[in-house]
């Protein structure tokens, strides 16, 4: 030991309890797509992550694709030409998604790992590791994503680790497309426009039902009050814009006017439609 | 994947045109047209044609196409080298169709019906998926599957679109198009992982878009794309007027001229000469007046109808959004 100061030390500039990663759903779908349609005897699936980083640091997970790969005896053979096609044919149509790391499935991280992720090292400077559990090994699918970081000693390399970074699985995206689309493995149509509305509705009164409940339980006594919950409460019933009520009637009546005139309009030139359709007909006939 | 094809079995028995999409085809579909809205983009669908069932189970997006004839042939090698790289993981790569996004739903396009022939060449059944991006802000899932009907198909091979033809086969703009409904079938592994990751809250982003109270742009917009439909579809009348008062015209000069030359006929009857032929194709009277296809005031029309229908649902929503606010300032 050169000095007695010496001590284990991290070489990664940037700490990693720093680093986040968001995930877009689209990547858990391919991965969960790739992982189904895996060869017969491969017991994982590997692919690249592209997505960016945003100016805050995070890595912005977007897209995926798979990369053929083989593992035997502590031995990884990855096929690199592929993983470059690939690549070449993303970023033709998307340059902004660069490679910002890889995925695997399985839980945690194994042996092979180390070698394969030094193999995007030279990718791209601090790749991300992506680990999906699609086995569901421990009762739920574990999803979690790590950074490697030299563990050195002086100038010694002695080993990596895998260092957990935290993960953002909140799904705008998934969200908008609505979960009960995703979650089932039949739907059988597309719900329209008014059919959304009202589950939509529905919800709100459900939640404004759950307020009132709540409240009056607590006028009552038989909850706690809680001041976080009730300046909450407080705060949402001020951010409803404090109106006359002429000036509110007036408000949703103009815009229901509105909305009448260009129902009426779009009924007229419907009707304007089948009657040019009837006479053109007509015109024929002569 | 066995259990797939049993359900896939049931559907047979039920309905002719089911589609059904499965795994991250949607959200790549998503994906892509919303990163590059406004700018309209297209990519490949691919999956299994499965008796009456075509199943999409997977997609890719083409790059943004640029007029120049190299980057085409680029384009062409580019579908067949990414359709041989997804098979080396398994992915079906059988084209079955491509899809499209669109803004305000304006996707009735000849290029569309060129495409849409296009394919059909290749593939017997294939179809088009469309997306809005526009409308998706406003928490609806705005998917559509087209295909185009056959007895449309079969005029605009013969590219003939007069009226006496659309008379014979009782073809009206609404038998254009035909929408096709879309099953979405999602992997059980999926399904799982989906209900490991959905919030707990019991509001969601879409429920958010769905009760935002502006939808004054959106109506704004559909209303000037309607107000330009109407001008070009009354353009197409004007020509169809056109074309009437000239056929009408030389109707009447033919008329004219017939009974002129039987005038002449019997005098020459009279006279004992042999009467002269009653038709004179040299005369340029008797030339047909080319008919204007209608096949553009077709669309047009097809286009405006669908603005129509867009209009009708965001205004019935506000109704409901409107009352809704209504309501919760009483209380």
């Amino acid at each position: 030991m050169a000095s007695e100061h010496t001590v284990l030390q991290f070489s990664s500039s940037s700490s990693p309890s720093s680093l986040s990663a968001k995930v877009h759903p689209l990547v858990i779908f391919n991965i969960c797509d790739c992982y189904v349609r895996r060869p017969d005897q491969a017991e994982r699936v590997i692919g690249t992550l592209l997505g960016s980083v945003l100016p805050d640091g995070t890595v912005d997970i977007r897209n995926s694709y798979a990369v053929p790969h083989n593992e035997a005896a502590g031995q990884v053979a990855l096929d690199i030409e592929y993983h470059h096609n690939m690549l070449i044919f993303h970023q033709k149509v998307n340059p902004k998604e660069v490679i910002v790391g890889w995925y695997s499935t399985g839980l945690g991280v194994n042996g092979g790992s180390q070698l394969i992720h030094e193999f995007y090292s030279r990718e791209v400077p601090n790749p991300v590791h992506l680990t999906v559990d699609t086995g569901f090994r421990n009762g739920e699918g574990t999803i979690k994503a790590y950074v490697s970081v030299n563990l050195s000693l002086g100038d010694r390399q002695l080993a990596a680790q895998f260092q957990e970074i935290s993960l953002d699985l909140r799904m705008i995206e998934a969200e908008r497309v609505g979960f009960d689309i995703l979650k089932t493995t039949a739907v059988d149509k597309i719900p329209s426009d008014l059919d959304g509305m009202e589950a939509s509705m529905e919800r709100l009164l459900a939640l404004i039902d759950d307020v009132y409940k709540y409240v009056d339980n607590v006028v009552e006594g038989n909850i706690a009050p809680d001041n976080n919950i009730g300046r909450y409460i407080a705060d949402t019933l001020a951010s409803v814009p404090k109106l006359s009520s002429t000036a509110f009637d007036k408000l949703v009546n103009d815009s229901l006017q509105d909305h009448l005139l260009l129902l009426y309009l779009s009924s007229i030139t419907r009707t304007q439609l089948s009657l040019a359709e009837n006479l053109n007909t007509a015109a024929q006939i002569l | 994947m066995a259990n797939r094809f049993d359900i896939c079995e049931d559907f047979q028995l039920q309905a002719d045109n089911v589609l059904v999409e499965s795994n991250p085809v949607i959200l790549k579909i998503i994906k892509h047209c919303k990163e590059f809205s406004p700018s309209l983009v297209t990519g490949q669908l691919l999956g299994l044609d499965v008796g009456s069932v075509l199943e999409v189970t997977n997609c890719f997006p083409f790059p943004i196409r640029e007029e120049d004839e190299e980057i085409e042939a680029d384009g062409a090698n580019y579908q067949l080298e990414m359709m041989r790289c997804l098979r080396e993981v398994n992915v079906d790569n059988n084209t079955v169709g491509w899809y499209q996004s669109t803004l305000f739903g304006s996707y009735q396009t000849v290029e569309l019906i060129e495409t849409f022939m296009n394919y059909q060449e290749n593939i017997r059944r294939c179809v088009c998926i469309i997306y809005d991006p526009s409308r998706s802000n406003q928490g609806v899932l705005a998917l559509k599957a087209l295909k185009l009907s056959d007895s449309f198909m079969e005029l605009y091979r013969n590219n003939n679109f007069t009226g006496e033809k659309l008379r014979e086969k009782n073809l009206s703009w609404v038998d254009i198009f035909e929408e096709i409904p879309i099953k979405v079938s999602n992997s059980a592994l999926i399904s799982a992982f989906m209900t490991e990751l959905e919030a707990d809250t019991p509001v969601t982003q879409c429920d958010y878009d769905r009760l935002q109270l502006s939808t004054s742009p959106f109506l704004e917009r559909n209303m000037e794309f309607l107000i330009e439909c109407m001008d070009d579809l009354s353009m197409e009348q004007q020509k169809f007027q056109f074309y009437y008062r000239s056929l009408s015209r030389q109707q009447a000069q033919q008329q004219a001229w017939l009974q002129k030359r039987r005038a002449e006929n019997a005098a020459r009857k009279t006279a004992g000469e042999d009467p002269l032929p009653e038709e004179d194709p040299s005369n340029p009277i008797f030339k047909p007046v080319p008919e204007p296809s209608r096949l553009d005031s077709f669309l047009i029309t097809n286009q405006i109808s669908n603005y129509c229908n867009q209009i009708n649902g965001v205004a019935g929503q506000s109704f409901s959004r409107l009352y809704l606010t209504k309501a919760l300032h009483e209380d």
